[in-house]
């Protein structure tokens, strides 16, 4: 029996023109999950969200004074279970300091994470002298 | 961004060309909806059949002129979302915030 994984590596310039081509991945790792019973074009759209926000985090957190900066996103999938890794080298941030939305009052900004916390299972961030790393998964059963 | 504007009697209708709404071109529609707003266009609908995505910021370029035109008594309106965008309008509750209408005719014509 062949394992069944799939995994993509993508490094992109830190440029928002990119954010379309890192969400068409989310889409298209969709459609080859022949075995998912759930909602598929709910998920195409979900991981091309969630792919587009988490892309456009680290890109708004790099280092601006570095043109060089890229953004690392690394999406593995191992039989049922989705797990992307988007890698920046700014300064990062404290994932728990981030609000939910305040639905009665909305706000311009901060519905990013949000999104990726309430169409995901598990987000962590992770911060190193050298690289930070928000980790998304999701599970597909 | 690729957009275009039809004027049907007092409402300016902007017509969202791209099939995305992302960081990438979202800052440019907030910046071309309140350029709108400050020549007087206060009736404005927002009409976004080929949009068949937006993300977090794509919403808030959109909310950002639905405020701007209350602040002027005017309306602001979105019309033709498709389904999977409207689904990111009820997870932030912003569909209770936006007038919705499923075709610019709807609008225009009462």
């Amino acid at each position: 029996m062949y394992p069944s994984i799939i995994q993509v590596d993508v490094i992109i310039p830190t440029q928002t023109k990119y954010l379309d081509f890192i969400g068409s991945i989310g889409e298209r790792i969709a459609k080859e999950l022949d075995t998912y019973t759930g909602d598929k074009a709910a998920l195409a759209y979900q991981l091309n969200l969630v792919l587009t926000e988490a892309t456009a985090n680290a890109i708004k957190h790099a280092n601006d004074q570095n043109q060089q900066d890229i953004v690392r996103v690394s999406i593995c999938l191992n039989e049922n279970v989705l797990n992307i890794k988007v890698y920046d080298k700014g300064q990062g941030f404290d994932l728990n300091s981030v609000p939910e939305p305040d639905f009665d009052n909305p706000k311009e900004g901060g519905m990013g994470l949000f999104f990726i916390r309430s169409t995901m299972d598990s987000v962590t961030y992770t911060k190193s002298d050298t690289e930070n790393v928000l980790e998304i998964i999701k599970n597909l059963n | 961004m690729n957009l275009h504007i039809e004027k049907i009697n007092k409402f300016n209708v902007l017509n969202i060309d791209d099939e995305r709404i992302d960081a990438h071109n979202s800052a440019e529609l907030k910046d071309y909806i309140l350029q709108m707003i400050e020549r007087g266009e206060h009736h404005i609908i927002v009409q976004l059949q080929h949009v068949r995505f937006i993300d977090s910021s794509g919403l808030g370029a959109l909310l950002s002129g639905h405020k701007n035109i209350l602040a002027k008594s005017g309306r602001f309106v979105l019309t033709n979302i498709q389904q999977q965008v409207l689904t990111m309008f009820e997870m932030t509750r912003l569909n209770r915030v936006f007038e919705i209408y499923d075709s610019v005719n709807e609008v225009t014509d009462n």
